[in-house]
C-alpha cells in the first residue's frame, strides 16, 4: 500500500509534482500513466526517498519508506534501467544489494533465474542491452521478496516476449496480494496489464479510476455520418449539446446524439444516408484527450492534428 | 545468445514459466532483513572487490610507494646510476625519509581512488539502488569509510614497510632501522597519511559527486595550495602553512623533523581534523540533498 498525500515537488521555479494525492492498493496492478515529463519518475523517486518532497507526505505500508528497519522487505524498486556499475557483474551487483539486508546468495541465484539472466550473470553489466538491464533491475526489485513493487517504465527496451513476461509477472505479483505500481507513457500497455489507473499530467492528478471506468469513457464517442446532403443534415442535427465536425467532404462526426436519434431525424427530413456508424475512441485517444493540455513537449503543428482525432 | 535464452526457466517441469516463477518469489520468508552497519560494511566490501579497476588502482598506489621508494633509495646510495638520471647521490635527506619518497605519487593515486569510489556510483547510476536499499543513507558513507579506510590502511602499511625495509637494504650500512628515533612513526605515519588522503578523496567525491570536479578540488587542496603558500608574505606562510593538510601530514611521516613544522602528534591531530571535517560535510550533504 502506497499513500500519497498532497505531494509536491518544486525544482527552483519548475513545479514537477503539484499537490498529488492517491492511494495504490494491494492485490491489483496499478498503472501510473502520464506523458513524458508529467512527474511520474519524480513521484516514484519521492516514494523511495531519493528525492525529498517539497511538501506533502508519502508512506509505504503505513510508514515513511526510510523509517522501515527492513526497507527491502517492504518495497522493491526499478527506477531507471541500468543503474548499475558498468564493470560489475550482474551477480555481484545483486550480491551487493542483498548484503545490505542479509539476504543469502541462494536468493541471488533465484532472482537471476527468475528474470532469465543466468547465462550472462557473470558478465559486466555495462555490456548489457537495455532489455537485459531492465531484467536486472527487476531482479533487484524482487530480491527482498517485497510487499510492494514499483517499476518505472519496465517494458522500455524489452522485446515482445519480454513485454509479455513482464505483464504476467506483474499480474502474478498482484494476485499474490502485493502492491504493484507501474509507470508507463503507453496507454495500450497499461490497458493490458493494469486494473487501476492513476493518470497525471504536469504533476497534477487527472484521473484515479478503475481501468473499466476508463474504458467506458472510450465508448462515449462520436458517430460518423456520410451523406450527399451533409450540409443540410448538419443544420438539422445542430443543437446546444451537439458538436459536429467534418474532416472530409460529405462526412460528419457527430457527438452528443445517438445513432438512433440521427437516423430518425434524417429519415423524417428525408435525407439520404450512405453511412451511419459508431466511432469508438481508442484508449490511446481517451488518454491523449485527457492529457492534451498537459503534454510537456509537443512538436510544432502537432496540436492542430491532435485536435481532430477525437 | 538468442533472445529465447533470456526467458525465465520453469522451476518445475510442469506449469507455465511465467506462473511458476513468481510463486517462489514469496516461497519463503527471508531473513528479517534489517539494514545494519555491519551488513552495509559487508555490501561495500563486496562492492570494492567486485570492480577490477578498484583493486588495480589500490595495487598501483602501493606499487608506486614501493617502486619509487626503492628507486630513491637506490639513487641515494649510489646503487642506481645517479649521474645517468641527473640525480645526486647521498643528498642530505635522512635515509628513512628517502625510502618513503614514493608517498608523493602514491597519495595522488589513492586520492583519485577515494574520489572514484563515490563518483563512480553517481556516474553509473549505481547510487540509486545503493540509496534505495539503505534509505537512511549515512550507513553507506560510514560503510565506505570503514571498508576503504581499512583496506587502504592495510595496503599502505604493507607498501610503506616494504619501501622502508627494501630501501634501507639498498642504502646499506648508512641506512636507518625501525628502531631509530622517529623511523617507525614515519613508516606508520606515511601509511596513515596515504589512507587519510584517500578518505579526503572519498569525502570530496561525496560532496561534489562528479569525478573531475572532486579530483580537481582534492589536488588543489593537497598539492596546489601548499605550493602557493611560500609565495605569500613570510609571516602568513609561517603562521598558516604548517596547518595545511599536506604539511600537517609531513610533520608526522618524516623521521627527520623539519624546522617550522608542527610537532608530529599535533600534525596528526590537525590532519585527522581535516579528514573528519570533510567526512562530516559529506554526511550532511548526503543526508540533505536529492540523490
Amino acid at each position: 500500500m502506497i499513500q500519497v498525500k498532497n505531494l509536491s515537488k518544486r525544482y527552483g521555479e519548475r513545479i514537477a509534482v503539484d499537490d498529488l494525492s492517491f492511494t495504490v492498493r494491494p492485490g491489483v496492478v496499478t498503472g501510473f500513466l502520464g506523458p513524458n515529463g508529467a512527474g511520474k519518475s519524480t513521484t516514484m523517486r519521492m516514494i523511495v526517498g531519493l528525492d525529498a518532497a517539497t511538501s506533502g507526505t508519502v508512506t509505504v505500508n503505513g510508514r515513511r519508506y526510510a523509517d522501515h528497519p527492513a526497507p527491502l522487505r517492504e518495497l522493491g524498486a526499478l527506477l531507471e534501467a541500468k543503474s548499475v556499475h558498468a564493470s560489475r557483474s550482474a551477480y555481484n551487483h545483486l550480491r551487493v544489494i542483498a548484503a545490505t539486508t542479509g539476504i543469502p546468495k541462494r536468493r541471488v541465484d533465484e532472482v537471476i533465474e527468475l528474470v532469465g539472466l543466468h547465462q550472462v550473470a557473470r558478465k559486466p553489466a555495462g555490456a548489457f542491452s537495455l532489455g537485459m538491464g531492465q531484467r536486472l533491475g527487476i531482479a533487484t526489485a524482487l530480491l527482498g521478496d517485497p510487499e510492494t513493487v514499483i517499476l518505472d517504465e519496465p517494458v522500455n527496451g524489452l522485446d515482445p516476449e519480454g513485454v509479455l513476461w513482464i505483464r504476467n509477472l506483474l499480474k502474478t505479483l498482484a494476485a499474490e496480494g502485493r502492491t504493484v505500481f507501474v509507470s508507463s507513457h503507453l496507454m495500450s500497455e497499461m490497458a493490458l496489464t493494469a486494473e487501476h489507473l492513476v493518470v497525471i499530467g504536469r504533476g497534477r492528478l487527472i484521473a484515479d479510476v478503475p481501468i473499466a471506468e476508463f474504458t467506458s469513457r472510450a465508448c462515449t464517442s462520436s458517430v460518423r455520418v456520410r451523406s450527399p446532403h451533409s450540409a443540410a443534415l448538419s443544420e438539422l442535427l445542430a443543437g446546444p449539446d451537439v458538436s459536429i465536425t467534418s474532416s472530409e467532404r460529405g462526412v460528419l462526426h457527430v457527438t452528443g446524439l445517438s445513432i438512433e436519434q440521427i437516423g430518425e431525424r434524417a429519415a423524417q427530413a428525408g435525407i439520404c444516408l450512405y453511412e451511419l456508424s459508431p466511432q469508438q475512441a481508442s484508449l490511446e485517444e481517451v488518454f491523449m484527450d485527457l492529457t492534451r493540455d498537459c503534454v510537456e513537449y509537443r512538436a510544432a503543428g502537432e496540436a492542430a492534428t491532435a485536435g481532430k482525432v477525437a | 545468445m538468442t533472445m529465447t535464452s533470456l526467458a525465465p526457466r520453469p522451476r518445475t517441469a510442469v506449469g507455465a514459466p511465467e506462473l511458476s516463477a513468481p510463486a517462489f518469489v514469496r516461497a519463503r520468508r527471508l531473513s528479517r532483513g534489517r539494514v545494519t552497519l555491519t551488513r552495509v560494511v559487508n555490501s561495500e566490501w563486496i562492492k570494492l572487490r567486485s570492480v577490477r579497476s578498484t583493486v588495480l588502482t589500490l595495487l598501483a598506489a602501493a606499487g608506486a610507494v614501493v617502486a619509487l621508494g626503492l628507486l630513491f633509495s637506490g639513487v641515494h646510495s649510489g646503487v642506481i646510476g645517479a649521474q645517468s638520471l641527473g640525480l645526486q647521490p647521498g643528498s642530505g635527506a635522512s635515509p628513512a625519509d628517502v625510502s618513503l619518497g614514493g608517498v608523493n605519487l602514491g597519495q595522488m593515486i589513492i586520492g583519485v581512488l577515494g574520489v572514484v569510489l563515490v563518483t563512480g556510483e553517481y556516474a553509473t547510476g549505481m547510487i540509486r539502488p545503493t540509496l534505495t536499499v539503505v534509505p537512511r543513507r549515512l550507513p553507506v558513507l560510514w560503510g565506505k569509510t570503514i571498508v576503504f579506510g581499512g583496506v587502504a590502511l592495510v595496503a599502505m602499511l604493507v607498501a610503506t614497510f616494504t619501501a622502508f625495509l627494501g630501501g634501507q637494504a639498498l642504502i646499506g650500512a648508512s641506512g636507518a632501522s625501525l628502531a631509530d628515533s622517529g623511523a617507525l612513526r614515519a613508516v606508520v605515519g606515511a601509511a596513515v597519511y596515504l589512507t587519510g588522503v584517500g578518505l579526503l578523496g572519498l569525502a570530496a567525491g561525496a560532496i561534489l559527486r562528479r569525478t573531475a570536479a572532486a579530483i580537481g578540488v582534492l589536488f588543489t587542496v593537497v598539492f596546489v595550495v601548499p605550493g602557493l603558500f611560500p609565495l605569500l608574505p613570510h609571516s602568513w606562510n609561517a603562521a598558516v602553512g604548517p596547518y595545511l593538510p599536506s604539511n600537517a601530514g609531513t610533520s608526522f611521516m618524516t623521521a627527520a623533523h623539519a624546522a617550522g613544522s608542527l610537532a608530529p602528534w599535533t600534525g596528526l591531530g590537525v590532519f585527522a581534523g581535516y579528514v573528519v571535517a570533510a567526512l562530516v560535510g559529506a554526511a550532511i550533504l548526503l543526508k540533505r540533498r536529492d540523490a
